[in-house]
């Protein structure tokens, strides 16, 4: 009897209170929209953060979104991950060439993929893939009056489909990011390899030598600080929609344009941050 | 089973016999606005237990905004909503919750979680909030519960795959799952062709009977009106216009009252 609660296919619109605040919308000039859109999204945090923390936990609903999140984008991931590896390496040999230091080759790689491109590439096929997902599916949820069932049926849907996705969200960065960054580093040494033989395990102790924990973990947490923002902002997206079909649209494009744009913007604060923190 | 005529008559007769009956909604002076279009401009009603009222009115007259209200799916701009004397205009969403387990609502297209099977949107509500009760208990009821709309056999299909009759049955069951005090309606019967309105009306009065539930329905069916509800309030212009029972709304003097009777 056990079911998953998701939108999978177009129902009637709801129709009594869809049509007008979209209408007093348009009244607004964009700065006030802005601001507001701001407020919201903290009200709709604090809104998720204490349903998130009280009891009863949905935890049957998380584990089922680490698997729609976590293992479902593994491959998307892993695939991201081997490409930057090999136009790094390709992009690095004939850069580090020109200026006669080819021998640092493994550790360009190895640094760049660890450090910044495995988890900013996360960041961003997830909240392409995940973004659009959530954004997606909630919204057709909403439109179809199906997250008001789930409150009429005196279910929290902040802690039932918010807090799950969006902790969901946070857990499987770091994780997607260290498969990311292997992949990325495995063709990466497969690039060089196939130009110049060089055994794997020379690979990465050239790669790594000189670099310690300080390296790898802070660079791959920060990918939690993505999860907040992809899920919170898929979420958000997602449940305010309103407008039919034309808004399930407008909330899929908005969660991933958003999302992306936040990820890129959180990581140029995260990096200075890592930086301060751990030089 | 009992006739719709017959089960309409000790409905009524139990009305007159029960004058004392505690109010179970009560709704006073209720406002709202979506922007600048007025939907309720000063709305009171009481609906005690036991008790069937049918909501009338033209299309966009705010009578589904009414029943959101009333459940807290929207919060009104000035005016109160009682469920059994409790205000619930200050209640976060987790203390609305514990007035909600009391009240059943059927959304108008049925509103079917449709990722879900028949059985499994009627288990949604138990699953969640009767944690402590055991899976047999629960299969029994959500099987007890789809019996009792007559659904049981179509326990295993997806909402997509049954017809509009159908979903409102199975909407029914999933609102009738905590075993409600309140059951609130909302167009039982919009979109359906005579003989399945007539099936849900049957459905209803039949579940009303057994429950002995304060009903709203908000409908804009007077025939089904007249058949499952002891009193009406027919509403205009986001007010109540005239409320009683069928016999006081034909003798009405009332301009809008005449003309949508004539209509209906």
């Amino acid at each position: 009897m056990e079911g998953k609660i998701s939108a999978v296919e177009s129902r009637p619109m709801k129709q009594t209170v869809s049509v007008a605040p979209p209408a007093a919308e348009f009244g607004k000039n964009p700065i006030t929209q802005f601001f507001e859109w701001f407020g919201d999204l903290g009200l709709f945090f604090w809104q998720v953060a204490r349903a998130a923390v009280t009891p009863p936990f949905e935890f049957r609903e998380l584990f089922r979104q680490l698997d729609e999140i976590g293992s479902k984008s593994l491959p998307l991931v892993a695939l991201a991950g081997a490409a930057t590896g090999v136009v790094l390496s390709m992009e690095a040999r004939y850069s580090l060439t020109r200026f006669g230091a080819k021998s640092l080759l493994p550790a360009a790689i190895v640094f760049s993929v660890i450090h910044e491109t495995g988890p900013i590439i996360t960041g961003l096929v997830v909240s392409g893939r995940v973004g659009a997902g959530i954004g997606a599916e909630l919204a057709s949820m909403k439109v179809t009056e199906q997250i008001d069932a789930i409150e009429a049926s005196a279910v929290n849907p902040y802690r039932l489909l918010a807090a799950t996705r969006i902790l969901a969200c946070i857990l499987m960065m770091p994780l997607l990011t260290l498969a990311g960054d292997a992949c990325g580093l495995i063709m990466g040494w497969v690039a060089q390899a196939l130009v110049e033989p060089l055994s794997f395990h020379q690979f990465i102790n050239n790669g790594f030598k000189g670099a310690d924990f300080n390296d790898l973990l802070p660079p791959t947490f920060k990918t939690c600080v993505f999860g907040l923002i992809i899920g919170l902002i898929a979420c958000f997206q997602g449940m305010r929609t309103q407008g039919g079909a034309a808004g399930v649209g407008r909330a899929a494009t908005s969660s991933v344009v958003l999302s992306s744009l936040f990820v890129i913007l959180a990581d140029v604060v995260l990096v200075k941050i890592i930086l301060l923190f751990f030089p | 089973m009992d006739t719709i005529e017959q089960i309409t008559s000790q409905r009524r007769g139990s009305e007159q016999e029960d004058g004392a009956a505690v109010v179970a909604v009560a709704v006073k002076d209720l406002h709202k606005s979506f922007g600048s279009q007025k939907v309720l401009d000063g709305v009171s009603l009481a609906v005690k237990r036991g008790e069937t009222l049918a909501v009338l009115g033209r299309s966009g007259t705010g009578k589904s905004v009414l029943l959101r209200l009333i459940i807290g799916l929207e919060k009104p701009d000035s005016g109160t909503v009682s469920i059994y004397g409790q205000d619930t205009g200050h209640l976060v969403l987790d203390q609305l919750g514990a007035i909600r387990r009391k009240m059943g609502f059927l959304f108008q297209h049925a509103a079917l979680y449709d990722s879900l099977t028949v059985e499994q949107n009627v288990a949604f509500p138990l699953q969640h909030n009767q944690r402590e009760m055991a899976k047999s208990e629960k299969d029994d009821r959500v099987r007890q519960l789809l019996a009792e709309v007559g659904m049981e056999a179509a326990m295993q299909k997806m909402p997509s795959d049954i017809s509009g009759g159908m979903q409102k049955r199975v909407g029914l069951a999933r609102a009738l799952a905590l075993e409600p005090d309140i059951l609130l309606l909302d167009e039982p019967t919009a979109g359906l062709d005579p003989i399945s309105s007539a099936e849900i009306d049957d459905l209803v009065l039949k579940l009303q009977e057994e429950h002995h539930m304060a009903s709203i329905v908000v409908t804009h069916d007077l025939h089904s009106a007249k058949t499952i509800a002891n009193r009406l309030a027919l509403l205009d212009q986001g007010n109540v216009v005239i409320e009683g029972n069928f016999e006081e709304l034909q003798e009405s003097e009332i301009g809008f009252v005449k003309e949508f009777l004539k209509h209906s």
